[in-house]
């Protein structure tokens, strides 16, 4: 038997979403939310790992009151409970204070024995929030996983990736995983599992509700280390952008006069 | 504690078998630079084993002082211990800002640090600027690259980790010298057990001048071998595109884009690669861009310095023997 938790995050759908260009703001309306793409191998990993050993499926996400739906389309992808943390207390988080808030909501659940995140995020692209939560609960990490390959319910050998070496590392449990897209294909919901989670009640915890495990004032902007000054939406940077069409031989030439007028062609290499 | 007390600079240096990554050394080129704005000074952490003269190396490319573990368990990276005695320096010294390389290890470790000490980080930096009130203003790209976020720290130190490849280091100069600091190794329990260590075998392609990916234009495995071709001639490596790995027509080594390798070459040729953002936030900071494509409306052309509308199959070859001819 094996407790596992999956932190979940609402992202706008990334082949949607627009940006204003000229107010610096990304307009979130333009763009559906989903689930993190990253965190349905996560959720992935976990399910598989819970259907060889037995055990439970717990997802947990921060986020405006409209996450509900991703918590809930986690359920039916294979999690038994699901839990969003809601409240404007919550709001404006950086890494540093959505991992002490997802970290706070772990210990409020209690046991558990792994906990797997998505490597990172498709719109804030950190990967700082697991590594963050493992040193919140004082656990173990191991990052960049894309492979898991022996687990039981007191602890778990993966295959880390770190550029061009791969190790092969032994963890203890409890343990936080962070894991790579190659670890798995997310499976897709059926219809009977998308009702079932329909009817299912998704928990919502206010920042009151962790008062007992929880510095308060570590929540949201207050809680946040690190502030937004501004956001720059750059203009497509300015490249060349000379297009040959016509005779393959007379574009191949044309090309290879560029590149070697760059330096990059018939000189020594 | 007061944002005051926290004073200088310092660079995690990254390790791997004794060898000192080079984005260690493109940071103390960038917090030369800073520190030399602020009157403030640079120094370097060093956790490793028996590194010999390869300590100096820092001092060569910037580094003032060097606070050097010298201790078997930091040979390989052991995570909390790193973690841990990293922590305890950083309260000790207290430096105003410290800079980590965005290498995998550098993302594993630099969250933990940031926790332990109660500081905020900012992930992935590619430009880093001195703000009015001398405090570092991180710029980071987000939402893959299509927007840059400005972040300020308000707590201290101001911990950032820096993406490989964008920083200039410093001219290497061996008539640099500064102070070696040796500091005991605090252990604990280090938990995490590496059993085995494999390399991929296989190319770096962070790391090459010249990148030629091949994208979904390529009809099959086999073919690849017309874009090893083009990379031979052009003195390159080979890359490819998400779907190419999926199909399993390429090790994830070769793979550009958001879940595989960011590349920053000095020539990078799309082939039969029409741009989805996933695969553009993996090069779009490569200096020359080539695309070749069939499709005239292929996203990545708006991208591209330079484009061939055709068929690869055609056009391809002809560059290969244009290479040649001038090589």
């Amino acid at each position: 038997m094996i407790d596992i938790i999956v932190p979940i995050k609402q992202v706008p759908d990334m082949e949607r979403v627009k940006f204003d260009t000229e107010a610096g703001r990304i307009d979130r309306s333009s763009a559906a939310g989903e689930i993190n793409p990253f965190d349905l191998n996560a959720l992935e990993a976990a399910v598989q790992l819970k259907e060889k050993l037995g055990g439970t499926v717990t997802t947990i996400s921060m986020g405006p009151p409209q996450a509900e739906t991703s918590v809930r389309d986690s359920l039916a992808r294979g999690a038994d409970r699901g839990i969003l943390l809601v409240g404007k207390e919550f709001a404006g988080a950086d890494t540093w204070a959505t991992s002490y808030a997802l970290a706070s909501g772990i210990k409020k659940l209690g046991k558990y024995d792994l906990i797997v995140c998505g490597e990172k995020t498709v719109d804030g692209d950190t990967g700082q929030v697991g590594p963050e939560i493992a040193e919140w609960l004082a656990i173990p990490h191991i990052a960049y996983v894309s492979q898991i390959r022996e687990a039981s319910d007191s602890g778990i050998t993966v295959l880390a990736e770190m550029e061009s070496d791969r190790l092969v590392i032994e963890s203890p449990l409890p343990t936080l995983l962070t894991v790579t897209k190659d670890i798995n294909t997310p499976r897709l919901p059926s219809f009977a599992d998308k009702m079932k989670a329909r009817k299912a009640t998704i928990e919502q915890w206010g920042a009151a509700e962790l008062a007992d495990v929880a510095e308060l004032t570590n929540f949201g902007l207050k809680g946040s280390p690190t502030r937004l000054n501004k956001v720059v939406i750059p203009s497509e940077e300015g490249r060349k952008g000379q297009v040959f069409r016509g005779s393959p031989d007379d574009a191949a030439v044309k090309v290879a006069d560029a590149l070697q007028a760059l330096g990059m062609l018939g000189s020594a290499k | 504690m007061n944002n005051a007390d926290y004073k200088g600079l310092m660079v995690f240096a990254e390790q791997r078998e004794g060898k000192i990554h080079p984005v260690s050394y493109e940071l103390l080129g960038k917090g030369t630079e800073i520190a030399k704005r602020l009157g403030i000074e640079v120094s370097a952490v060093l956790l490793g084993s028996n590194m010999g003269a390869e300590v100096n190396e820092l001092f060569y490319y910037g580094a003032q002082k060097v606070y050097y573990f010298d201790n078997p368990i930091f040979r390989e990276f052991d995570l909390l211990n790193y973690k841990h005695n990293i922590a305890r320096l950083v309260n000790e010294v207290k430096p105003e800002t410290l800079l980590v390389g965005a290498t995998h290890l550098g993302r594993s470790l630099a969250p933990r640090i940031a926790a332990a000490i109660g500081t905020g980080l900012t992930a992935d930096c590619t430009a880093l600027e001195v703000g009015d009130e001398g405090n570092l203003v991180q710029i980071r790209p987000a939402f893959s690259g299509n927007i840059f976020a400005h972040i300020r720290t308000t707590t201290r130190p101001q911990m950032a980790t820096v993406r490989y490849k964008v920083m200039q280091k410093l001219p290497r100069d061996p008539k640099r010298t500064g102070e070696v600091i040796r500091k005991d190794a605090d252990i604990v329990d280090s938990v995490l057990k590496i059993v085995e260590k494999q390399g991929t075998g296989g190319v770096n392609i962070a790391e090459a001048d010249v990148v030629v990916c091949g994208g979904r234009g390529v009809k099959g495995a086999g073919d690849f071998a017309l874009i090893q071709e083009l990379a031979d001639a052009l003195g390159g490596v080979v890359g490819c595109t998400r779907p190419v790995v999926d199909d399993g027509w390429m090790g994830k080594e070769h793979q550009v884009g958001f879940s595989g390798n960011t590349v920053k070459p000095k020539l990078y040729v799309a082939v039969g690669v029409s741009g989805s953002p996933q695969h553009l936030a993996g090069m779009r900071d490569s200096d020359v861009i080539l695309a070749i494509n069939a499709d005239p409306s292929a996203p990545i052309f708006k991208l591209a310095d330079y484009g061939i509308v055709g068929d690869l199959y055609e056009v391809v070859p002809k560059l290969v023997a244009e290479a040649r001819k001038r090589s």
